[in-house]
């Protein structure tokens, strides 16, 4: 043993678990000898439970939508301008970053093209896809749920991976049928489901160049909710004239599903 | 983008936390560590690379805090309704949730540099190092802050008087 004397310093250190193994047996040495230290030391490790104990619920609340770091960054992403223009000023921007020094920052960050390709793009696709296609009574789908096997052949055909509708039906909702429809970034599969009642949901989903992994966002359009997501490059949006707290579990369902396929 | 979001979104929950047990209000806590996340996703690259990402968001976030409680003491004490609002369990039992309640109540009552330490070592398990990174100080600084702090909670949880406190023994911090 060494001599070295223990400091408040070893105390804190025992309770926090953050002394070497040495110095540990050295300092519970010393505790034993030293019955008063270590009914304080004892009461720190009762603190610093019960600390965490009446803290702990705080992290197991869901997050609010708006601190959902995707949905953050979509935010910021909002398209200003397009098409040339929007060329035209990412290539003043880099230039003008190269010449001040910040030109890593500059690279590093969204382009405006970039920007409306990613997840609020395809909250809107899928909003516009539900605004098209939800209400319409006489063909809502191209290939209804009896062609099942027909639509997802189809659908992983033009996406280029297994595209599979979810299974909604515990939740009440049955699988209508779908089709494949285009977006600037390329071809996207539709899913419709409807309940008993005929309400429906649309599932939009494509290929992400970029927001390629992002949690779940709220997106709210007028009557229409959207959440939106994206995983291992494929972006998820589902859209209804749902509430939104009736909407997001169906939303996580999906998310679920699409994750387990 | 994404390696942003995959470093920052694991940690946004003890962010809550830690600003909770700081502000003690739900709304403010939660509309600040938002506020944080927004200047965090502004400056990422800014952020010095060698840097740990969990002691510049904590940074972030206490230096928010600190902001809000300072304007906030000056424009008078914030009394919320509920003495623990937000920080005592449903789940836990009545007894224990009154203890917590009495712990968490007791915390406010150290001063802020204190229970900054204190929550940032006990609850949000950063080392030592990494406090002294977040608050700008030295790890000396941090001990002893550390050291009063956990001594006073234990005293108010303790009912022991100051002055039964002063002839307890105590170890010499060396340092």
């Amino acid at each position: 043993m060494s001599t070295r004397p223990v400091t408040e310093d070893d105390l804190h250190g025992l309770v926090d678990l953050r002394l070497d193994a040495l110095r540990q047996a050295e300092v519970e040495v010393y505790l034993a000898a030293h019955p008063d230290v270590a009914a304080r030391v004892a009461s720190y490790r009762r603190q610093r439970e019960a600390l965490r104990e009446a803290l702990a619920p705080v992290a197991e609340e869901p997050l609010p939508p708006g601190m959902q770091i995707g949905h953050m960054v979509a935010v910021r992403r909002r398209p200003v301008l397009v098409g040339w223009r929007a060329a035209a000023a990412a290539l003043l921007m880099l230039g003008l970053g190269g010449a001040g020094g910040w030109g890593l920052h500059d690279l590093m960050a969204p382009t405006v093209q970039e920007r409306a390709q990613g997840i609020a793009a395809l909250s809107q696709q899928a909003a516009d896809s539900y605004a098209t296609y939800a209400a319409d009574r006489e063909r809502p789908v191209e290939l209804r749920a009896s062609s099942r096997a027909e639509l997802v052949t189809w659908a992983s055909d033009r996406l280029g991976r297994p595209v599979t509708p979810p299974d909604l039906s515990a939740s009440g909702y049955r699988l209508m049928g779908g089709r494949v429809i285009p977006t600037p970034q390329g071809p996207a599969a539709m899913f419709m489901f409807d309940d008993d009642r005929g309400t429906r949901l649309v599932l939009l989903t494509r290929g992400m160049a970029v927001d390629r992994d992002t949690s779940m966002t709220h997106h709210a359009r007028g009557a229409v909710d959207a959440f939106t997501w994206s995983s291992e490059g494929n972006g998820y949006s589902l859209v209804g004239a749902l509430p939104a707290t009736a909407l997001h579990p169906l939303a996580d369902e999906v998310r679920r599903q699409m994750r387990r396929a | 983008m994404n390696d942003m979001a995959q470093l920052i979104e694991p940690l946004i929950p003890a962010l809550r936390r830690y600003a909770r047990a700081l502000l003690r209000d739900r709304v403010a806590a939660d509309d600040l560590v938002q506020d944080g996340l927004e200047r965090a996703i502004g400056r990422w690259q800014q952020r010095r690379n060698d840097g740990n990402a969990r002691s510049w968001l904590f940074a972030i976030v206490h230096n928010l805090a600190l902001n809000q409680m300072r304007q906030s003491s000056r424009r008078g004490p914030h009394l919320p309704l509920e003495a623990a609002d937000g920080v005592s369990s449903g789940t836990l039992g009545q007894e224990q949730g009154l203890q917590h309640q009495d712990l968490v109540r007791a915390l406010q009552t150290l001063p802020e540099e204190q229970r900054s330490v204190v929550l940032l070592v006990s609850v949000e398990d950063l080392s030592y190092a990494e406090v002294a990174e977040v608050l700008k100080i030295p790890i000396g600084t941090v001990m002893s802050r550390l050291s009063r702090g956990r001594e006073k909670l234990r005293l108010a949880m303790e009912g022991v008087t100051a002055a039964e406190a002063l002839g307890a023994p105590h170890l010499r911090r060396v340092k």
